[in-house]
């Protein structure tokens, strides 16, 4: 009996040990709305995170309950998530809510990491303080099967593409082989509103809300809507472009990196990658933005900037692209035993961000849980002039009254490429 | 012996407390989502709805499945189920092998689907092997509404006639065999006795199948997602696209309201016209 009871204390002791060694060791809660899919939230886990000295609980969360958890838990006082990683777009209402502290001190911290300024300038929120540090980007851009090039039209070159020669190589290739082969991810999961936000309507318009109904954007989807005859009619059920790349349903696409990286990195051979193409204005693109922020009263601010420091190292900046399709904000220098089709997308997205036609245009800043409706009103405008034919003027004028009702219930100022505004972003 | 009038109560207490709390209380829930704003009460989210560039199709395309797939599947299953009957040995493999879709969820089967009907799927390469086209034809497309209808058409009927079978070969099976047997000694010919005999008395069975299969053809979501994405709309996936991408659980809860009413509304007239006879004259 006796020896039993040893037994337990001693067992007591050592667990009350072990508990003391973990307390003193508080890990940092993460909460992102990056890497939701569970492939790629277990690659965080288990091999992006794997190396950091201390212990982190990663959460990764859709959009409208991330925003919601991190407003009430400041509104309530408890605050339990340290660090915060978002979208550029994601972080406004945080910040206007003052749920977020600046994070200035990390920012000098980490003078050697070379962040793109561009990118350091975004993470300030046009304020004098620093809201985010920049943790990793991602775009979309053009892939093509090798065998559409021999159909680009005479003069054509790939990196200087303009969307009238876009037109004319989706009409060779028909002529020559009877199919409609360009495609775009138009189907219910598709991004096909990210292409008319941000690379149709700068192009055309160097706008994308007070432009909306304009002559310029009445001429684009008439020269779009006659684009679309040489488009594979299944786009209207594609999510992700690799698939009918792969099975050659499709020969030009456009679509988000991370949509197309598994056909790149299957046959890299088959496939070359480009820059979006170029309109009247410019070539009018994406970058995504992701940023690492610190909420304020966070139980372990210091563990969150230890976290921020591990990941804008370069190699763990290297492994977030190679997990999980990011690409780095630092000027890293990519290893040669990078995937070639990895390769190849970086490479597309370097020509895509640093021409001098480039127009870079931001993700919806400011609208929250309304971002849902201001891209109904892109997916609706689309599907209203280019699959049921309806007439331009009427369906820009009807769908100009939703994006007026979405800018002015959230307020939102007009953000890059429409001109800065006063109040809510007009629909002019 | 007081005590055992509560025990039947007390054993249908814990059931009825799971169903108010994670059917009524939602539905209530919904509800008041549909009809509340911000600020009181409004009929702006039904308004809203009614107004959406796909409300109208997805209204047609909803009642246009139902009536078209319920009526097959029903006709479909009556006639496995006779069929089963008349089979002694082996009839269990058939009843089996008949129920397999049963087990599989309706995405996949969506999924499986267009497996067949895609451009580069299993239709086109078995209709291109036997030489009848050249090119992989379109099914799926925006272009072709009708195929796509008739894709979804041939899925669901796959996916769900099995339900109906199971609810039909049950009924069967309570049908006392004196009936049949005493129709054939007056010489009633196999025909007449269905008609006069075994289809009246399985009117019960014919209405639960009829009433579970119409609210869940009204519910149908995924195989029409799964196949046509947003080129079939019907309410079901509407509802989820307003609460899921457009964030907007007003006009989802409007939806799946409407849906609700057409439900109760189908579910009250299969009652009103399949009453049993006897409660007729009575």
């Amino acid at each position: 009996m006796r020896k039993q009871w040893i037994g337990f204390s001693l067992m007591g002791a050592v667990l009350a040990a072990l508990a003391a060694v973990f307390a003193q060791q508080p890990s940092v809660l993460f909460v992102s709305t990056q890497f939701t899919p569970i492939e790629e939230a277990q690659r965080m886990r288990q091999v992006i995170l794997k190396d950091f000295s201390g212990r982190v609980e990663f959460i990764p969360e859709d959009n409208a309950p991330f925003t919601s958890r991190i407003l009430s838990e400041a509104r309530a006082g408890r605050v339990n998530v340290s660090l915060v990683g978002g979208l550029h777009g994601d972080f406004p209402p945080l910040i206007a809510a003052g749920a977020m502290d600046t994070v200035d001190d990390v920012m000098a911290q980490l003078k050697d990491r070379k962040f793109s300024p561009t990118f350091a300038n975004l993470g300030k929120m046009g304020t004098g303080n620093q809201y985010y540090i920049p943790w990793m980007q991602a775009t979309y851009i053009m892939v093509a099967h090798k065998q559409a090039l021999q159909y680009l039209p005479a003069g054509a070159n790939l990196n200087t593409l303009t969307y009238s020669q876009l037109k004319e190589w989706g009409a060779n290739i028909q002529r020559a082989t009877g199919k409609r082969l360009l495609g775009f991810p138009a189907g219910p999961r598709g991004l096909m509103h990210r292409f008319t936000q941000g690379y149709l309507y700068p192009s055309y318009t160097k706008s994308a809300v007070t432009k909306f109904r304009s002559d310029e954007a009445q001429r684009m989807w008439s020269e779009f809507k006659g684009l679309w005859q040489f488009v594979n009619p299944q786009s209207t059920t594609y999510d992700f472009m690799q698939e009918p790349l792969l099975s050659g349903e499709v020969w030009v696409a456009w679509d988000h990196i991370a949509r197309l990286r598994d056909g790149l990195n299957q046959k890299p051979n088959d496939f070359v990658a480009f820059p979006a193409p170029i309109g009247p204005y410019g070539r009018g693109f994406m970058p995504v933005l992701a940023g690492l922020g610190i909420p304020k009263n966070a139980p372990n601010r210091a563990g969150a900037v230890a976290l921020i420091e591990y990941l804008t190292r370069p190699e763990v900046q290297i492994t977030t692209l190679v997990e999980n399709g990011f690409f780095p904000v630092i000027q890293a220098k990519l290893p040669d035993n990078l995937p070639q089709g990895t390769r190849m997308a970086a490479d597309a997205i370097a020509r895509q961000a640093q021409s001098n036609v480039a127009l870079p245009s931001l993700l919806p800043v400011g609208l929250g849980a309304r971002g849902g409706e201001y891209n109904k009103v892109f997916q609706d405008t689309f599907a209203r002039i280019v699959l049921r034919g309806e007439d331009i003027r009427r369906v820009l004028d009807s769908e100009a009254a939703n994006l007026r009702r979405v800018m002015n219930d959230t307020k939102a100022p007009c953000w890059s490429p429409d001109p800065a505004s006063e109040g809510p972003c007009p629909v002019n | 012996m007081r005590s055992e009038r509560y025990i039947p109560y007390l054993l249908v207490l814990p059931s009825v407390i799971f169903l108010l709390f994670l059917f009524a209380w939602p539905l209530v829930e919904a509800l008041l989502l549909s009809i509340r704003g911000s600020e009181g009460w409004t009929l702006e989210h039904f308004q809203r709805m009614a107004a959406d560039l796909y409300f109208k199709d997805a209204v047609k395309y909803t009642v246009l499945l139902a009536v078209v797939v319920v009526p097959l599947q029903v006709i479909l299953a009556l006639c496995m189920a006779m069929l089963l009957g008349g089979i002694s040995k082996g009839r269990d493999l058939f009843l089996y092998v008949w129920t397999i879709p049963l087990g599989i969820s309706d995405l996949a089967a969506g999924i499986a689907w267009l497996a067949i009907f895609t451009e580069r799927g299993y239709l086109n390469s078995f209709l291109q092997a036997l030489g009848l086209i050249q090119e992989p034809r379109l099914w799926l497309s925006y272009e072709t509404p009708a195929m796509l209808f008739l894709a979804v058409v041939a899925a669901e009927v796959w996916r769900a006639t099995a339900i109906v079978l199971v609810i039909l070969v049950a009924g069967l099976q309570l049908i006392p065999k004196e009936y049949n047997e005493a129709a054939e000694v007056f010489g009633a010919t196999p025909w007449r006795r269905f008609w006069k005999v075994t289809l009246p008395l399985l009117m019960p069975s014919l209405q639960v199948a009829l009433i579970l299969r119409t609210i869940l053809a009204l519910e149908v979501f995924a195989v029409v997602v799964a196949l046509g994405g947003r080129n079939l709309p019907v309410l079901a996936g509407e509802a989820y696209f307003w609460y899921n991408a457009y964030q907007n659980p007003g006009v989802a809860a409007a939806y799946s309201v409407l849906i609700l009413g057409i439900s109760v509304l189908a579910t009250l007239l299969y009652l009103r016209l399949m009453r049993p006879r006897q409660e007729v004259a009575a």
